[in-house]
């Protein structure tokens, strides 16, 4: 129960690069992935900026090879897992007992959408094909079978942590012996559903977002998806390169306060940052590098940071929100900034948050907002909280 | 209860008695049903902050996400109201729970199909193997709206004409009938005099390619093997495809064994092994299966129950659970 679980291989896709060299570019580059709609099809294109992928469904299914009517949620998820799993370079990987544990929010909906235009006009109609990828777990079925998993497969949806969630969830079978391999994370597409509830409840900022700064006005939506490969010591030496990392520390908290707002004291985060450290057996002070759930909202940003401030008691870390670059991407952005995590140990990195400005009244914070090469880096925190009051930090640290 | 037609509507409780008045308005009836359900099971349990809170749904919260869709569609994405959206989440009820109880502990929802609900099962028993929580909720929750109705029917999961529910077996065509619910229990470390039975091992399996061996294998897995086993419970549903692997069973590994059905008083639906988790353990507890379940044989106080089911073939569980001694 005390064994490690090692990090082997990573793969992540959004509006900054669409695997991980390209992100690296990105960060270097300071180059945010957010600009004008161009694929959906919505009233709000050329009002509110999104992250989008830089790539079609056509030329995503081209990348695949699944047919371009299967949701781009799927596309997503299948690029980054499989950039994942090749980078892992898992000598006979068909011997051991892998898993696939993904996460999304609302599935297949981009095509749920087109098919309920048809279905609402008249209740015979609509293509079914389009209705097929609507539960969440449809879209993780595809990507397993295309992937060859025989072990288990799930999916967890929890909002914007969904991604945290199947990380540790993913550990906790290694460790319970029940998988040597995992690859988990979790993807999610803009979708027209997303685009609009977020709306109605007035926290889109206009501009590009400002996470942590006084003046934060909102978030912008993202999309992609970000995997990992998690795996058993057992396995690990079997490898022909060093893994990245461990996962050393999780927890899942509530902070059950609202249904979509954070207590202004920020009790489940704080809740999920003590517990994973507990987890991990470290002090605030080991910790190098908080990469930020960090939105953009000014409740979020104003809720996370008092629960920071709480935890570091003024020893601050360098920390970021790279939403700043991807946007974000609700059920991936748990594990996409996961990989960012893992990154960060592997090459010394402090990624910059773009546009920051003006320190928020009351909160000692600063972001880091120049991209750091060379730093020591060895116990990265990752937050990543959501609706329904659902907190998890993850800490990964140097192996 | 009997019921003509191709879809079973969840009996509705008082939901008065276990919501506060003011909150019932706002809820969704799948909200409803997993809150009252969940309250019901501590309230027996007698427990009033679980360790954990895990739900398990394949559809989610399919009223409030059909509200909002229909409502962007029709308003071309103009002046929509926020409340449907919330609420359209997957994880609302288990939030929804921790809101109610105030409860800052482990909260996760699972939402892959027809294993949505034994995903959450198999995290709250690896919770409590892990010393994590001495005490797990755990629960699934379906809603059947007129909708996901008409596009399953679409895509031939339902028959195409009315049937009684309680002659589901005895007409051999496709289709079986829709269903929802909800079904919360409450997973302790150890037995206390609320305890209703042990659940002893739960598999889920993904396109098993010999199920018989697989359930050897699970039985075998846990020192027992068929003979051991008082009563099968199976995930018959009235289909014929479906039904093939039931009849097979039945006539080879179950062949002397009693066996018992459920899907005639609550539907088919992703997350319809909790109905039989909730049976199981009841007859375990009151020592005698309900002669409504029973296909054959008789089952005089059993004390080891296999619970097997599919979801569409894909999808296959099984939960051995045991009479407390």
């Amino acid at each position: 129960m005390s064994s490690s679980v090692y990090i082997a291989g990573v793969g992540v896709i959004s509006a900054i690069g669409n695997n991980v060299a390209g992100h690296l570019a990105s960060f270097e580059q300071e180059k945010a992935g957010m600009g004008d709609i161009t694929l959906l099809d919505s009233i709000h294109r050329g009002e509110l900026p999104v992250a989008e992928v830089k790539l079609t469904n056509e030329q995503l299914a081209e990348m695949t090879g699944l047919s371009s009517e299967i949701s781009r949620t799927t596309q997503l998820s299948l690029v980054a897992a499989k950039e994942a799993i090749a980078d892992a370079a898992i000598p006979e990987f068909a011997k051991w007992r892998s898993g696939f544990i993904s996460a999304n929010t609302v599935g297949g909906m981009d095509k749920s959408e087109d098919f309920f235009v048809d279905f609402l006009a008249d209740s015979s109609k609509g293509k079914l094909r389009f209705i097929w990828d609507h539960e969440c777990g449809s879209v993780t079925e595809t990507v397993a079978d295309q992937l060859g998993i025989t072990g288990m497969v799930t999916t967890i949806s929890t909002a914007c942590s969904s991604s945290a969630n199947s990380i540790f969830f993913a550990a906790r079978l290694i460790k319970n012996d029940m998988l040597d391999i995992a690859i988990a994370g979790g993807a999610d597409a803009l979708t027209k559903f997303t685009l609009n509830g977020f709306n109605t409840l007035l926290i889109l900022d206009k501009e590009f977002c400002k996470p942590f700064d006084e003046h934060r006005a909102g978030l912008n939506l993202g999309e992609g998806a970000g995997y990992m490969v998690l795996m058993s010591e057992k396995v690990a030496k079997t490898l022909a390169k060093a893994p990245y990392c461990k996962l050393t520390g999780y927890k899942n908290s509530n902070d059950a306060y609202h249904q979509t707002a954070s207590s202004p004291d920020g009790t489940g985060s704080y809740l999920a940052m003590t517990g994973a450290l507990k987890k991990s057996g470290l002090q605030p002070s080991d910790i190098d590098y908080i990469n930020l759930h960090g939105t953009g909202t000014p409740n979020n940003d104003s809720a996370e940071g008092t629960a920071i401030t709480r935890v570091f008691e003024g020893n601050y870390p360098p920390m970021s929100s790279t939403k700043s670059f991807t946007g974000h991407t609700l059920g991936a952005s748990g594990a996409i900034e996961a990989v960012f995590s893992v990154l960060a140990i592997r090459h010394g990195l402090i990624y910059p948050n773009l546009r920051f400005e003006t320190q928020m009244e009351n909160l000692p914070l600063r972001p880091e907002t120049k991209f750091l090469k060379g730093q020591k880096v060895e116990n990265v925190m990752s937050n990543s909280f959501g609706f329904g009051g659902n907190c998890t930090s993850l800490i990964f640290s140097k192996s | 209860m009997e019921y003509t037609g191709t879809r079973l509507p969840a009996i509705e409780p008082d939901y008065k008695a276990f919501i506060d008045p003011k909150q019932i308005r706002r809820m969704s009836h799948v909200i409803k049903m997993g809150v009252a359900a969940s309250k019901k099971c501590l309230q027996d349990a007698g427990v009033d902050i679980p360790g954990a809170i895990i739900t398990g749904t394949a559809f989610g919260c399919l009223e409030d996400t059909i509200t909002f869709l229909t409502r962007m569609v029709e308003q071309q994405e103009d002046l929509l109201p926020p409340t449907a959206f919330i609420q359209s989440t997957h994880n609302t009820i288990a939030a929804q729970i921790a809101l109610m109880l105030q409860c800052h502990n482990y909260n996760l929802t699972y939402v892959h199909k027809g294993i949505s609900f034994e995903s959450a099962l198999t995290d709250g028993m690896m919770l409590i193997s892990e010393g994590e929580a001495n005490n797990v909720l755990v629960g699934a929750t379906e809603e059947m709206v007129d909708t996901s109705f008409k596009v399953l029917t679409r895509l031939g999961l339902y028959k195409r004409h009315p049937i009684s529910n309680l002659d589901l077996f005895k007409e051999r065509s496709k289709g079986t009938i829709g269903g929802e619910g909800a079904a919360f229990f409450l997973l302790q470390d150890k037995p206390s005099l609320e305890s209703l039975a042990e659940l002893t091992a739960l598999k889920t399996l993904y396109k098993p390619q010999n199920i018989a061996e697989s359930i050897a294998g699970f039985l075998s897995e846990n020192g027992l093997e068929i003979n051991d086993i008082d009563l099968v419970i199976t995930g018959r549903n009235g289909d014929t495809r479906n039904d093939e692997i039931y009849d097979d069973l039945g006539a080879s590994m179950f062949k002397n064994v009693a066996i018992a059905n459920y899907k005639h008083l609550c539907g088919e639906y992703p997350v319809s092994s909790s109905f039989a988790l909730w049976l199981a353990v009841n007859t375990l507890k009151n020592q005698k299966a309900p002669r409504v379940i029973m296909e054959k044989g008789t089952a005089p106080s059993p004390k080891k129950i296999l619970i097997y089911n599919h979801y569409l073939q894909k999808y296959q569980s099984l939960m051995l659970v045991s009479a407390l001694s």
